[in-house]
């Protein structure tokens, strides 16, 4: 028996040598999109059905809104959005040079806001920053993620990695117990998925409305009872880091629709 | 309010076609606190209504148990070529339309 195992585990090791222990091969990498039921499925297919395309449609009216003191929209500097903005939300979060440290796609909403139109920035899971970086994400739809990829971002990688690993809270799991160990299995009726941030912000029926990553990942914490991170925070921010990385060359669904 | 529909753009005359309208709305039941207990004010759409070439085909009455960003789908006859109006009324005086057209052959 320990033979065998021995025997098994030297297999995978042989496989897959840049992998660590628990981590998902990039070839087995799933999107939540496989995990769900037809009907489910059918909805996010569906530009007519997916309530997901409300809000881009509203973050399409947004995109050339005139707003801040600077009277500027993002059409201004960016043009059509959708041969500007394609591929971007794939590659983000993103290094800042100015900044020093990884920026997510609501974080540099914020940024240009604050710095080319001299408007106030909009407050996380507002209905207006959701309906933008939808709007954004969705022109990189059927895009491979590449984000993580700049040299720069390799610490906030780790970081972000170090945290998926961690166990915490009062049930005393880490991302990976689920995540990596467990996914295919089920939790209360409801299918462990891979946790692949593939099409965020995503509409949730359970939220009834569109959300980010960041809330995803504040309703898991919550759910093994640990103390969240703020929205923003750099923690989170290495998080969803790690999670784009970990997907890497899965295509971006945005706006994709979960159960 | 942002409003997806669906309709045929073609048909043949007496086809049974889907229609399907998706618009955005809270649906806020009024029967939630917030945190320091004061009621979240009901705020519904409270009904629907699809006009085919000014005649009414369709209408549903709307109620705080439907999910946010009610979808609705039924069918009905294709009859003649022209306008498929759709409108919603709710709560707070909100109301919200939008129209598609189809081609009769």
């Amino acid at each position: 028996m320990i033979f065998w195992r021995a025997i098994a585990a030297a297999t995978l090791l042989a496989a897959a040598p840049a992998l660590l222990a628990g981590e998902i091969a990039p070839e087995a990498r799933r999107s939540g999109y496989s995990f769900m039921g037809p009907d489910t499925r059918a909805m996010q297919d569906d530009d007519t059905s997916n309530p997901g395309m409300l809000f881009v449609l509203d973050g399409e009216a947004l995109w050339t809104k005139k707003t801040g003191s600077a009277d500027k929209a993002c059409a201004d500097c960016h043009g059509d959005a959708r041969s500007s903005m394609k591929g971007v939300a794939a590659r983000y979060p993103a290094f800042d040079k100015a900044l020093a440290r990884p920026v997510t796609l609501d974080q540099r909403i914020n940024l240009c806001r604050a710095n080319h139109q001299q408007a106030s920035a909009l407050p996380y899971e507002s209905r207006d920053l959701l309906a933008l970086s939808a709007f954004i994400a969705h022109q990189s739809r059927g895009v491979a993620i590449t984000a993580g990829d700049e040299p720069e971002l390799k610490p906030f990688v780790a970081q972000g990695r170090d945290l998926f690993m961690q166990r915490e809270g009062q049930l005393n799991l880490a991302c990976t117990n689920c995540h990596d160990d467990n996914f295919n299995k089920r939790l209360a009726g409801a299918p462990i998925t891979q946790g692949q941030p593939t099409g965020y912000p995503l509409y949730r029926l359970e939220w009834q409305t569109l959300g980010s990553l960041e809330r995803r990942l504040r309703g898991c914490m919550t759910g093994v009872r640990a103390q969240a991170y703020d929205y923003g925070s750099p923690e989170l921010v290495a998080l969803e880091l790690y999670l784009m990385s970990r997907a890497r060359g899965l295509p971006v669904e945005t706006p994709a629709v979960r159960p | 309010m942002a409003a997806l529909i669906n309709v045929p753009a073609k048909a043949k005359r007496g086809d049974i076609i889907e229609i399907r309208a998706l618009t955005s709305h809270i649906m806020e039941t009024g029967f939630r606190h917030t945190v320091d207990g004061a009621l979240v004010p009901r705020d519904i759409i409270t009904s629907f209504t699809c006009r085919y070439n000014a005649t009414e085909i369709f209408r549903a009455d709307l109620f705080p148990a439907i999910a946010a960003n009610p979808y609705l789908s039924f069918f009905t006859i294709a009859k003649e070529s022209g306008k498929l109006e759709f409108e919603w009324i709710g709560d707070n005086g909100y109301s919200s339309s939008a129209s598609a057209s189809i081609t009769v052959e």
